[in-house]
């Protein structure tokens, strides 16, 4: 009975933050921010989504992905594959084809990309579809902690690797580049850029919406005890491999469709994007803001790329040693990341008022993290 | 045949590399159960000790010979001072180790930058590395590069002196007492914290010389550590946690395959096809080739 209120207020405190959300991303930004800021802030947007994956795969499974770059590629170079074959115009090859005058016609795996729908649904399908093949594999097996970081970084490193070998068909160390239009608007045009904006803040707030109903979900509860204690879960008669593949598999959705929006917003994407260094680059945000928070990973993932940003333009040696820092300080010391700092504070606040341990009162307890997940 | 035979011992070659880079790895990652991503740049650091001794020491053979150790002592004090300030506060936390010392990977990296810039730079090897040696002559000649052969003896040395340093020696029944049961270790008067340091330094020191090594196969620049770590990395994964026999089967079974699939494919093919290799090998192995039998239930 006394949860019931306590249920209520958190619910709609998670309502009034998203309208404030929406508020901001849609009403503010577009009003507030010129152009050339709010393509900017597109761009961030984009790393967001991919950090809404991390915080469920990594922050709320325990699954530490340092591969993010793949699926992100691979949603990105789908829709971009279509996007260049859509500006070649029908019966031409891509500028870059022509330019190797290797190719005298489409690459066979080029072919169903000319179908716009089926470039869309790839996006999030072929990255999903990766993941299930990869993650059943590899969490089946038990294959965990340690291991499964590393071998997802070595996943990124060869993904990147063999795109840069595939020069005559993939664009080799350059990408897709210069693509010009998105299902026939100008991408030239800054109306359409802001239409593109708009569309990457929609994305980003269904992404959120999906994650935070799985996150309080009962199969919410299950990801973070299998997190917690993978052999009482299995012992309770449920699969762990199932419960991190889900996981998974939609982070890595949610990566793709980050790939698949960056492309429209920055006109470019290449095997420089989505290496170990970018990979490793998605997690710093989350981890920043708090892998196991939603709010705190997605403000922690723009914060850090607009950081990245104001910095790195006028000093790039001193952004190096900074983003290096942050790293350090947030994970050795602050492990929960910024957010944990809000539980932190309200904590001892309320344990002053009362004079004992209570919790922070909200019925909603910051989650442990997983600190002492075994390699 | 000469063609199989020049692939194998180019293969063989890639895995003594890959071995001496490994088997620093070994002791911080497979006995310590960290995650040293900054173990690159250690790598890196050593190499750019060669370098600089050889600007103040003309002659190339006596500057690679001081070299060894020097850069041994060099990467092993950075990998002391790393786990003094930082590691030893997340020995719970392996996972976080992992990302903690890639911020320190990258701040390395970037001083390399400031302080020898950013191109890549060059050392001389000594006369007598620079040659070959031919195993098989006539038409199809058969020739053996000497400073492969010099870092093929250079990783066995290291095997055999790292392993009979952790079976016979007093610091190494230490180190293999505190990694199996750290508690008893403990109470048995043991510090074990000075061991973890220690081990630590040896490590790291193993990845300077693996870094004097490097100077003879390619270039030197900031960047150098971080592509190949990730090769070592996986040839621990392979080869069992804390395993230096799987380890040393591992990277030269890895540098073969790697050198005969670009062979007949090409590199970057080649490098798909050794990760879905090592997927597949998880399958059938998922604790490596070696692991210790333990009760856990892991």
């Amino acid at each position: 009975m006394t949860l019931l209120p306590l249920l209520k207020g958190r619910s709609a405190r998670a309502w009034a933050g998203f309208a404030a959300a929406a508020l901001a991303l849609f009403a503010v930004a577009p009003l507030a921010l010129s152009d050339f800021r709010l393509g900017l802030l597109a761009k961030y947007l984009c790393t967001a989504m991919v950090a809404v994956g991390i915080c469920l795969a990594w922050g709320r499974g325990g699954l530490l992905t340092l591969g993010q770059g793949v699926f992100f590629g691979l949603g990105g170079y789908a829709m971009a594959m279509h996007l260049k074959i859509a500006d070649a115009g029908p019966g031409n090859l891509p500028d870059f084809m022509q330019l190797y005058g290797t190719a005298t016609e489409l690459p066979w795996w080029w072919r169903p990309f000319e179908n716009p729908l089926f470039a869309l649904a790839a996006t999030v399908l072929l990255p999903m579809a990766v993941a299930a093949i990869l993650g059943s594999f590899i969490f089946r097996r038990r294959v965990k902690g340690a291991y499964f970081a590393i071998l997802s970084q070595a996943l990124a490193a060869a993904f990147a690797i063999w795109l840069i070998g595939q020069q005559a068909t993939t664009g080799g160390t350059n990408g897709l580049t210069d693509i010009q239009g998105f299902f026939g608007y100008d991408l030239n045009d800054p109306v359409n850029q802001r239409m593109v904006y708009f569309i990457i803040a929609a994305a980003l707030l269904l992404l959120i919406a999906l994650a935070r109903q799985l996150i309080h979900s009962r199969y919410g509860e299950l990801l973070v005890a299998v997190r917690d204690s993978e052999e009482r879960v299995r012992f309770l008669g449920y699969n762990p491999a199932n419960v991190k593949l889900v996981a998974y598999v939609v982070a890595a959705g949610m990566a793709g469709l980050a790939g698949a929006l960056f492309v429209p917003a920055v006109g470019i994407i290449s095997p420089a994007m989505i290496g170990i260094v970018p990979s490793i680059e998605f997690v710093i945000g989350a981890a920043v803001g708090g892998r196991a928070s939603l709010v705190g990973a997605v403000l922690g993932a723009v914060g850090v790329a607009w950081a990245k940003t104001a910095l790195s333009e006028e000093f790039p040696a001193a952004w190096t040693y900074f983003q290096g820092l942050l790293f350090i300080v947030a994970l050795a010391f602050l492990p929960g990341g910024l957010a944990s700092l809000v539980g932190i504070v309200r904590r001892r606040r309320s344990s002053r008022a009362t004079g004992g341990t209570a919790g922070d009162g909200t019925g909603e307890k910051t989650p442990a993290l997983p600190l002492g997940e075994a390699a | 045949m000469t063609v199989i035979l020049g692939q194998t011992f180019t293969g063989i070659s890639i895995g003594a590399v890959l071995l001496l880079i490994a088997l620093g790895l070994s002791l911080t990652f497979g006995q310590m159960n960290v995650i040293n991503m900054a173990h690159g740049e250690f790598i890196m650091a050593g190499a750019y000790t060669t370098y600089v001794l050889q600007k103040s020491i003309s002659s190339a053979g006596l500057s690679l010979l001081v070299a060894l150790p020097v850069a041994f002592l060099v990467a092993g004090a950075l990998g002391a001072l790393l786990e003094w300030v930082l590691i030893r506060r997340l020995y719970l936390r392996p996972l976080d180790t992992l990302l903690v010392t890639w911020g320190v990977s990258l701040m390395l990296q970037q001083a390399a930058r400031d302080i020898f810039g950013a191109p890549n730079v060059q050392t001389r090897a000594p006369d007598l590395l620079t040659g070959n040696i031919t195993v098989i002559g006539g038409d199809d000649p058969l020739t053996f590069a000497n400073s492969r052969l010099f870092i093929l003896g250079l990783a066995i040395t290291a095997v055999v002196a790292l392993s009979l340093t952790l079976r016979l020696t007093p610091l190494g029944r230490r180190i293999r007492g505190v990694v199996q049961i750290r508690d008893l270790a403990e109470v048995s008067g043991i510090s074990t914290s000075r061991v973890d340091r220690t081990a630590f330094f040896l490590g790291s020191g193993l990845a300077g010389v693996a870094g004097v090594a490097l100077t003879l196969v390619g270039p030197i620049g900031p960047t150098m550590g971080t592509n190949i770590i990730i090769d070592a990395f996986l040839v621990i994964v392979v080869g069992g946690i804390g395993q230096l026999k799987g380890t040393v089967i591992v990277a030269f079974v890895l540098g073969v395959l790697q050198s005969v699939l670009e062979y007949s494919t090409t590199v970057s093919v080649a490098k798909v096809l050794v990760l879905v290799a090592i997927v597949a090998f998880l399958q059938w192995r998922p604790q490596g080739l070696y692991t210790l039998r333990t009760r856990s239930l892991v």
